[in-house]
């Protein structure tokens, strides 16, 4: 089997996807971040900072969860809930930004930047940037500050300036962009916080490094409740960043599968959807060599998902590499199937997910049942769904 | 010797500077074009530097953005781009003409079937600003064996030792981004570039031009002085865009940046 633990290469591939597209003006930045990160990742200090903020202010590690009335519904696979949706900011990307900021910090840089979707990458590099008394700017599509009002309000409330992108599409990827633009504009200050698995080497890395916490975690918990490692993985992938988190510590387990699970949008037929692992082809997006949607003349598309968190028309390139390794499965679920999957879990178990994790419960919803009663799934339950209420509610005709 | 080689080879003899103009390729309307590409030569512009349009050109500033989102409009894609650029060559076979755009669209294509296309359509060099030499190997390679310039840029962060690698590769001219920043940013500082260019010269003989930032035929001038030749972009895009008198206006700004370097 490959060993996995030694990718990226010193150029950050995965095989042939990552690397670093990048004009440049953002080389000697990049350089200067990955000799800041090598030294730093193995220095007692930084590691110790980290993992105190994490059990502290992050409130880890996050409870793993056997969701039992919900197994038995099921009728197959008992499957456990890693609750990433009780983290402090309510979501997965918080781990993140806590060790971006820390980066920052000992970078030197007093101005962070990010880009948003959903808005839950923003709110969690608004929190950090409020708790160092750094300035903090955040990008996001004018279409997501449309439908995520109370996220922009939250990051406003923490003293970041939110910036709508009216260029593109005007969502996510453009929001990237231009947080791009204001790097190569900014770069003697300004330290910009990426949200996922993707972009330039070594952000796949340090994002993957930071997050891969929920693995390592699931990992002891579930040798501690069940005795044993789990059967199957399963988590929703945008970018990628809470399904490499997860994965990760388990990819060289030969005995545990995995699955990721895209956005469908209206259907991979419909040509509406966020799944370029599922229909995409291999391309360069962002810096980065992976997985992407685009026409025939290499124009990036528009991407449909009813969760802003997943709509990105390209994906981490280490997930573009275990894809083409046969190590994790990709697949799609729909909209209406991770509505359901949401208002499944919010009933049987009274936990509210992310619409974004709701791709990954309506997989498990699917194959569950299909397993024997003494496997074990375990599902990253990625975000809280308080902040997809109005969402459900315009779907419902509802006026909150 | 290649066109371009042999064109700013005059230039320097002469003791004149190289104009470089860059529109997109379909800005504001295909019509417009081809046209304006001879416009441009008749009116003092050395080299053409074609924009090809993309869906998230990441380094642009805001006017340049918009060229690219007026072109996606008409569907403008890399091999429109070249169809322009022969129709150009009908009757131009000896004004330099490159291609500036990103990566992906030419992944599509694929280097190998690309550099068929280009080198038929007439191009003489390439500006992939997304593709550094780290990532760019079997497609320098690729240019080499087609005799296509391989245009490299270089920064205000570049190191000198990163600077001396990208010398070696490239071929043409070397294209020095005078700021920090996208294209068509604020100011430039004079005395700045001049001392980078002048350590970048010590190890190379390649033509340097220097680009965005540059809005008139003043700072055309002084930037002129301390590098072989200048490009101008967005100033150009700016005003092609305006409406009935957006050709005019354009056509005069070149005027004014010609006589600003002569």
């Amino acid at each position: 089997m490959t060993d996995f633990t030694v990718f990226p290469d010193a150029n950050g591939h995965f095989g042939p996807y990552g690397g670093r597209f990048v004009s440049e003006t953002l080389f000697a930045a990049l350089d200067e971040l990955s000799s800041n990160y090598q030294r730093l990742k193995s220095e007692a200090g930084f590691q110790a900072e980290f993992d105190d903020d994490l059990a502290h202010y992050v409130g880890r590690p996050s409870p793993l969860y056997h969701a039992k009335r919900w197994s038995e519904k099921l009728g197959g696979a008992q499957v456990f809930l890693k609750r990433e949706d009780l983290n402090h900011t309510g979501a997965h990307k918080v781990n993140n930004t806590i060790g971006q900021a820390l980066l920052a910090k000992y970078s030197g840089k007093n101005r962070i930047i990010a880009e948003t979707g959903a808005g839950q990458h923003g709110v969690a590099s608004a929190t950090v940037a409020a708790r160092m008394g750094l300035e903090c700017c955040v990008y996001m599509g004018a279409t997501d500050v449309a439908r995520q009002s109370l996220n922009v309000y939250r990051m406003k409330l923490l003293g970041a300036e939110v910036v709508p992108v009216t260029s593109g599409s005007q969502t996510l990827k453009d929001a990237m962009n231009e947080a791009m633009r204001d790097w190569v504009s900014n770069v003697d200050n300004t330290f910009y916080i990426i949200g996922t698995v993707a972009g330039p080497h070594p952000y796949p890395q340090l994002v993957r490094d930071f997050q891969a916490v929920i693995g390592r975690e699931a990992k002891q918990q579930c040798l501690e409740q069940a005795g044993r490692l789990p059967d199957l993985l399963v988590a929703c992938v945008g970018g990628g960043s809470n399904a490499i988190g997860l994965f990760h510590p388990f990819l060289t387990d030969e005995s545990v599968e995995m699955v990721g699970v895209e956005a469908g949008g209206d259907g991979i037929a419909s040509g509406r959807h966020a799944a370029p692992l599922n229909a995409g082809k291999p391309g360069v997006l962002h810096g980065n060599r992976t997985y992407l949607m685009e026409d025939e003349n290499g124009q990036i598309i528009e991407t449909h998902s009813v969760s802003a968190g997943l709509d990105y028309p390209g994906v981490g390139p280490e997930h573009s590499w275990l894809k083409d390794l046969g190590r994790v499965d990709y697949t799609a679920v729909n909209d209406d199937e991770a509505l359901a999957a949401f208002r499944e879990l919010t009933l049987v178990e009274g936990i509210m997910p992310a619409l974004e994790s709701s791709h990954a419960l309506a997989y498990v919803q699917k194959v569950a049942p299909t397993m024997s009663q003494d496997k074990i799934i375990v599902v990253n339950l990625s975000g809280r769904g308080d902040k997809d209420i109005l969402t459900l509610a315009e779907i419902d005709n509802i006026r909150v | 010797m290649s066109r371009i080689k042999n064109h700013l080879s005059e230039l320097t003899t002469a003791g004149r500077k190289a104009l470089i103009a860059y529109i997109v390729a379909g800005d504001p309307n295909p019509a417009v074009t081809v046209p304006f590409m001879h416009t441009l030569v008749e009116k003092g512009v050395d080299l053409i530097e074609l924009g090809v349009p993309f869906s998230d050109p990441m380094a642009e500033g805001p006017t340049i953005q918009r060229a690219h989102e007026r072109a996606l409009q008409h569907k403008i894609s890399l091999r429109d781009t070249l169809a322009m650029l022969r129709e150009f060559r009908q009757s131009n076979s000896t004004t330099p003409v490159i291609i500036m755009g990103y990566a992906n669209p030419i992944e599509v294509i694929g280097y190998d079937a690309f550099c068929q296309e280009a080198v038929a359509a007439g191009l003489d060099g390439v500006l992939v600003v997304d593709l550094p030499p780290e990532e760019s190997a079997d497609f320098d390679a690729l240019l080499e064996q087609y005799e296509l310039d391989r245009i490299c840029l270089l920064s205000p962060t570049t190191t000198a030792e990163r600077a001396k690698a990208i010398a070696e590769r490239a071929s043409g001219f070397l294209y020095y981004v005078s700021l920090k920043g996208v294209t068509g940013a604020a100011t430039i500082n004079i005395e700045e570039v001049q001392a980078k260019i002048d350590a970048i010269k010590a190890f190379t003989d390649i033509p340097l031009c220097v680009g965005f930032g540059i809005k008139d035929g003043d700072s055309a001038r002084r930037l002129a002085r301390v590098a072989d030749g200048v490009v101008v972009g967005s100033a150009i895009v700016d005003l092609l865009s305006q409406g009935d008198t957006g050709l005019m206006k354009a056509t005069s700004l070149v005027e004014e940046l010609r006589a600003g370097l002569d």
